[in-house]
């Protein structure tokens, strides 16, 4: 079998419920090894669920989710998956410097938290590649939204890992982190990570991405190329309307003021 | 130092360094996780432990070193799964544990309420041998988990769905730390008493965050404002006659307003370096062009 054409996340039928409110209605999901997958939507149509149930936070109702083509209930080489949850800051209850918090990630190849050289080594190139090394020792308490974000990207990447899933990194960025985060991606890209990530709008993420999966109360309503936005189309807040929408359909709303 | 004569400090001593190592050592992940208030619920718990100890006539501290494990593992359980009323639950714990305490040593025919005044608020001149050995055994645990899984439970601590993300078995840790927490408070109850052993899990910890950056450099501060003020305060109760669970206490909160004070101009010191840092980089302010246009040539 070709090696590209393998699917590192598969989604069949899945439904998940939240309280009693049906959130993920019948999802079909398939993301390619070396692929970089948008899933878009409103507010509350189901995104930040379907990738919560990818890592297993959200229990599914029905369907099936496979990773690297293991069962979801199988699957324990969680080295393999980098996650950034959608956080607005990285910061607990007590101080932590940077590495402390970028360490965490790397955990999941340390055996009983024993870390070695190399593993030292993973973290700073984490760090690195998302340009906060020279902030290494600093406490994160002392960090702005965009450098919370690149702290949480990089301890996703101290594990080294083939499968990134990213829910809203761009939530609250500034533009400068924004260019950083989109240039850690590239590279991540280029060494044949498979990416995917949930985006309230394309943004400067734009030219990375391959395919983009539009989800509308709990369903997928396009998965394709992503769509493309010209012009008074391009202002956040446009609502879009997609050819794929059968005639007389709700617009998808996946602008910021909808 | 002639206290160190009397066998009765040496024992009081010793306790009170494991406490004072012990109590910030789990107090640190507590107020990581923002359950600050967990030993307090715990301690509550713990009272029922005392109470039962007495009326079987069994050691009150393994009695309620069990008891508050259980308890322990009980808050633990509702908080996984009572996502609505787990604050009522948790409440009906805290006093119902109280109340057992209080029903279950006056029903022992050699308790009172003077004994239970004495695990209460601690009773360091009483502390016996078999007490030394036992805060020994229960210190020893704690210190291996709080320091052996620091980077586990830092994880789990910080980011728990990111931890589960990572693999690491966050259910057993979570678990863990409510142990070791009750066991802590087993440990401090005969130094600084169960309604008071929370203030040592927390205070040090919040007096050391207020200097320190990292959190390596927080739980060492944290020990080390915890053993100052145990032995402190025991050495003060030695030769002052007061009780020296409150003045431990006191101490801790003295610290704490101390440091809290070392920390402004700290603070100011830290920003000053690190705008120069920066301005060697870009220019820093902002500059004002010195004319304007009409306007600034914006139309309406």
């Amino acid at each position: 079998m070709d090696a590209k054409a393998e699917p590192v996340i598969s989604l069949r039928g899945v439904r998940a419920e939240l309280g009693s409110r049906p959130v993920l209605r019948g999802i079909d999901l398939t993301v390619h090894r070396g692929e970089v997958v948008a899933l878009l939507g409103a507010n509350g149509s189901g995104k930040s669920t379907a990738v919560r149930s990818v890592i297993g936070q959200v229990p599914i109702g029905a369907g099936e989710i496979e990773l690297f083509g293991a069962p979801h209930r199988r699957f324990g080489d969680w080295a393999r998956v980098g996650y950034v949850p959608q956080r607005t800051t990285a910061a607990g209850g007590v101080p932590a410097t940077v590495t402390e918090i970028v360490t965490s990630g790397r955990l999941s190849r340390a055996r009983f938290g024993v870390l070695r050289k190399a593993d030292h080594a993973a973290v700073r190139r984490a760090l690195e590649l998302v340009g906060m090394a020279d902030r290494a020792k600093d406490s994160v308490d002392a960090l702005s939204g965009g450098q919370h974000q690149r702290v949480l990207i990089a301890r996703a990447l101290a594990a080294e890992p083939e499968l990134l899933i990213m829910d809203e990194p761009m939530a609250g960025v500034d533009l400068a982190s924004q260019e950083v985060l989109a240039q850690t991606l590239r590279t991540q890209v280029a060494g044949g990570a498979t990416v995917l990530l949930v985006l309230h709008e394309l943004g400067p993420l734009e030219p990375l991405i391959d395919r983009a999966v539009v989800l509308r109360d709990g369903c997928v309503t396009h998965d394709g190329p992503p769509p493309r936005a010209v012009g008074q189309h391009a202002l956040p807040g446009h609502d879009h309307v997609h050819p794929h929408a059968p005639a007389g359909a709700e617009p998808i709303r996946t602008g910021l003021l909808s | 130092m002639d206290f160190l004569d009397y066998a009765f400090m040496q024992r009081a001593l010793l306790a009170a360094v494991l406490v004072g190592i012990t109590a910030p050592a789990v107090g640190i992940y507590l107020v990581q996780r923002r359950q600050a208030l967990m030993g307090d619920g715990i301690g509550h718990v713990a009272m029922t432990g005392v109470g039962l100890g007495f009326l079987l006539s069994a050691s009150p501290v393994w009695m309620a070193t069990a008891v508050s494990v259980l308890g322990a593992i009980l808050m633990e359980l509702i908080r996984w799964y009572g996502r609505t009323r787990g604050d009522i639950a948790l409440a009906m714990l805290f006093y119902g544990g109280m109340a057992g305490g209080v029903m279950f040593i006056n029903l022992a025919p050699t308790g009172s309420n003077a004994n239970l005044t004495s695990y209460l608020f601690g009773s360091l001149s009483t502390v016996s041998e078999e007490d030394v050995t036992s805060i020994c055994l229960l210190a020893a645990f704690v210190v291996v988990v709080t320091l052996g899984l620091r980077r586990q439970l830092f994880a789990v601590s910080q980011d728990e769905e990111f931890a589960r993300v990572t693999g690491l078995p966050v259910r057993a840790l979570n678990l863990l730390t409510a142990v070791t927490a009750a066991v802590t408070v087993t440990v401090a109850m005969r130094v600084v008493g169960l309604l008071l052993v929370s203030a040592l899990m927390v205070v040090p910890v919040a007096a050391a965050q207020q200097l320190t950056r990292s959190f390596a450099a927080t739980f060492a501060v944290a020990v080390a404002i915890g053993v100052s003020v145990t032995i402190g305060g025991t050495v003060t109760s030695y030769y002052q006659d007061v009780p020296p669970g409150a003045t431990i206490v006191l101490l801790t909160i003295g610290a704490f307003i101390v440091m809290t004070a070392l920390a402004a101009p700290l603070a100011r010191r830290r920003a000053r370096a690190l705008a120069a840092a920066q301005t060697a980089g870009d220019p820093g302010e902002c500059t004002i062009p010195a004319t304007r246009e009409a306007g600034d040539g914006v139309g309406v």
